[in-house]
C-alpha cells in the first residue's frame, strides 16, 4: 500500500500540508505537492485537495497547466483520484460559485454541478462547520472498515449535486441531505466533501483505503 | 447531525499559555507544540490558535512557527493574530491553517472579509469579534486586544460581518476571559440569533456546567474555552461527556 508516487495538487490556494502529512503517515512512501503539470503526468495516484473558491481554482488550474494533466492523468482509468472538499467540487463539470453569469465549467471527472446549500431551519448554519456523520453506501470501497455514520469534518457552502446518483458512496443528513463522498463504479475516482486529513481517526482510515485501491 | 464542538484555545502571550514576558519564539513553539501533540491523542474537536501580541507588535503573523504548528496539528485549526491582508490569509492557509480569524483588521479594513471570501470561500473567514461592556451595561466591540474602543454594537457588526462573507463568529467577551465565571450567556444569544453563520461563544469557562450554560440558552455551535483546560484537570472528552449525558449532541 502507498507504493509510487502520490502527487498532492497544490493550485495556490490550500492547506496542501495538512494532506501530504496525513498521506505519508496514513504510509505513503512518496509524496509530492506540486504545481507543475510535469509532476502530475508522471503521478500514480492524484490528490486534489482544498479550501478556496470555485471560480479562483479553476482560473488556476487552467492557468498552469494543471487542468489538462489532471483530466488527461486520470482518464487513464489506472490512475486513483481523490478530491477533498473543494477538491471533491471541482470533478464536477460545472460549478456556480464566483461565477459571474451563472456557471463556471469543472474538471468533469463527474456529472453533476455545484451548488450552494440551503438551511431547512434556524438551527442549520451555513457555512455547515464541523463534525457530521457520514452514511455510507454499501459495498463502498473508500468507506470500508468505518464504523457506521462515523463523524467527519466538514467546512463549506456548497456541495455537489450528481447528475447519477450511482455515484454516491455516502450522504449527510444537513440542508435535507447532501452527497458527502462519491465513488466511480467503472475507475478508481473518488471524492470526499469533507476534510479526511483533518477527520482524525476515521479519515485516516479513509485515507489508507484511497492508497490501498 | 452536526455537533456541538468543543475547541480549546491556545493563546499566546497575555492571560494564556505563556506569560506576556516570555515572548520567545523558540519557546513559544515548544509549549505550544506540546499542547497540539496532547490535543491530537486526544482527539479534540478542532483548535483555535491565537497570537495575541502580533497585532500590538505590528509585525505579519509568524508563519514559519504556524507551519511547524500546522504540520504536527491532526485536527481542524483557526489561526488567528496579525492578520491585515489577503496576503496573510494566503500564507496562512498555505502553511496548513483550515480557517483564518480576523478581529482588529475587520475594524480598521472591513474590505479585506469581502476579498478574503471571494478568494478563499467564506467558510474559512472567521471574524474574531471582542466585546467589553460599558459601565451602563450595554455592550460594545473592541479592538487591539481589547485596548481599541470601536463604539459599535456587537450584534450589528456580527451582520454587518457576515454581509461582507464572514463565514463564522468567534464571539469572545473580554472581561469575563480568563476569569472562568462563565460565559457571557446574553451576549452569546443575542449575536447568535442575529446571524446565520456559525458561533462560537469565548471567553470565562470554568467548568462544564458554563459549556452546558451557553449552548443551553443560546444558537451558539461551539464553545472555545482556554484556562478551564490548560489550568486545571478538566478535559474536552469529560467536557463532551458531561453534555451527553445532558441531551447535547456532541462527538464521543
Amino acid at each position: 500500500m502507498g507504493a509510487g508516487l502520490t502527487v498532492v495538487v497544490d493550485y495556490g490556494l490550500c492547506n496542501v500540508d495538512s494532506m501530504v502529512r496525513a498521506l505519508e503517515e496514513c504510509g505513503a512512501r512518496d509524496v509530492e505537492r506540486t504545481r507543475d503539470p510535469r509532476v502530475v503526468d508522471r503521478a500514480d495516484r492524484i490528490v486534489l485537495p482544498g479550501v478556496g473558491n470555485f471560480a479562483a481554482a479553476m482560473r488556476n488550474l487552467a492557468a498552469w497547466g494543471l487542468l489538462d494533466s489532471i483530466r488527461q492523468r486520470s482518464s487513464t482509468r489506472e490512475v486513483p483520484f481523490l478530491g477533498a472538499c473543494l477538491g471533491m467540487q471541482l470533478m464536477a463539470r460545472a460549478g456556480t460559485e464566483g461565477a459571474d453569469n451563472g456557471r463556471l465549467e469543472g474538471v468533469g471527472l463527474v456529472d453533476g454541478e455545484v451548488i450552494r446549500l440551503e438551511r431547512q431551519n434556524a438551527d442549520e448554519r451555513i457555512p455547515h462547520i464541523g463534525w457530521n456523520e457520514v452514511v455510507a453506501r454499501p459495498g463502498s470501497v473508500l468507506l470500508a472498515g468505518i464504523p457506521e455514520a462515523s463523524d467527519f469534518y466538514f467546512v463549506h457552502s456548497y456541495h455537489l449535486k450528481l447528475g447519477d446518483t450511482a455515484n454516491e458512496a455516502a450522504r449527510t443528513p444537513y440542508c435535507g441531505g447532501f452527497t458527502s463522498a462519491i465513488e466511480l463504479a467503472d475507475r478508481p475516482v473518488f471524492g470526499t466533501q469533507f476534510h479526511p486529513e483533518k477527520s482524525q481517526k476515521a479519515g485516516f482510515r479513509l485515507l489508507r483505503n484511497f492508497l490501498a485501491a | 447531525m452536526l455537533k456541538t464542538r468543543i475547541i480549546p484555545t491556545l493563546l499566546f502571550k497575555g492571560v494564556g499559555l505563556v506569560k506576556g514576558r516570555a515572548f520567545d519564539s523558540g519557546r513559544r513553539v515548544g509549549a505550544a507544540l506540546q499542547s497540539i501533540r496532547v490535543y491530537n491523542l486526544r482527539e479534540v474537536d478542532e483548535l483555535v490558535f491565537l497570537d495575541i501580541a502580533a497585532t500590538p507588535a505590528g509585525g505579519r503573523p509568524n508563519f514559519r512557527e504556524i507551519d511547524e504548528l500546522a504540520d504536527n496539528c491532526f485536527m481542524p485549526m483557526t489561526v488567528g493574530g496579525g492578520v491585515k491582508s489577503v496576503e496573510d490569509i494566503r500564507d496562512l492557509l498555505a502553511v496548513g491553517a483550515d480557517k483564518v480569524a480576523i478581529n482588529t483588521a475587520a475594524v480598521e479594513t472591513p474590505e479585506l472579509i469581502r476579498h478574503g471570501a471571494a478568494e478563499f470561500g467564506a467558510q474559512c473567514i472567521v471574524v474574531s469579534i471582542d466585546v467589553k461592556r460599558r459601565a451602563d451595561g450595554t455592550p460594545e466591540v473592541v479592538t487591539r486586544c481589547g485596548q481599541n474602543r470601536t463604539g459599535r454594537d456587537p450584534v450589528a457588526w456580527a451582520q454587518e460581518m457576515e454581509r461582507l462573507g464572514a463565514g463564522e463568529i468567534l464571539l469572545t467577551s473580554v472581561e469575563r476571559d480568563g476569569t472562568m465565571s462563565g460565559y457571557d450567556v446574553d451576549l452569546v444569544r443575542d449575536v447568535a440569533a442575529a446571524v446565520s453563520i456559525p458561533v462560537i461563544a469565548s471567553g470565562g469557562c470554568g467548568s462544564y456546567r458554563h459549556m452546558a450554560d451557553v449552548l443551553s440558552g443560546t444558537r451558539a455551535g461551539a464553545v472555545a474555552a482556554a484556562s478551564i483546560f490548560h489550568f486545571t484537570e478538566q478535559t474536552p472528552r469529560e467536557a463532551k461527556r458531561y453534555l451527553a449525558e445532558r441531551g447535547f449532541r456532541v462527538r464521543l
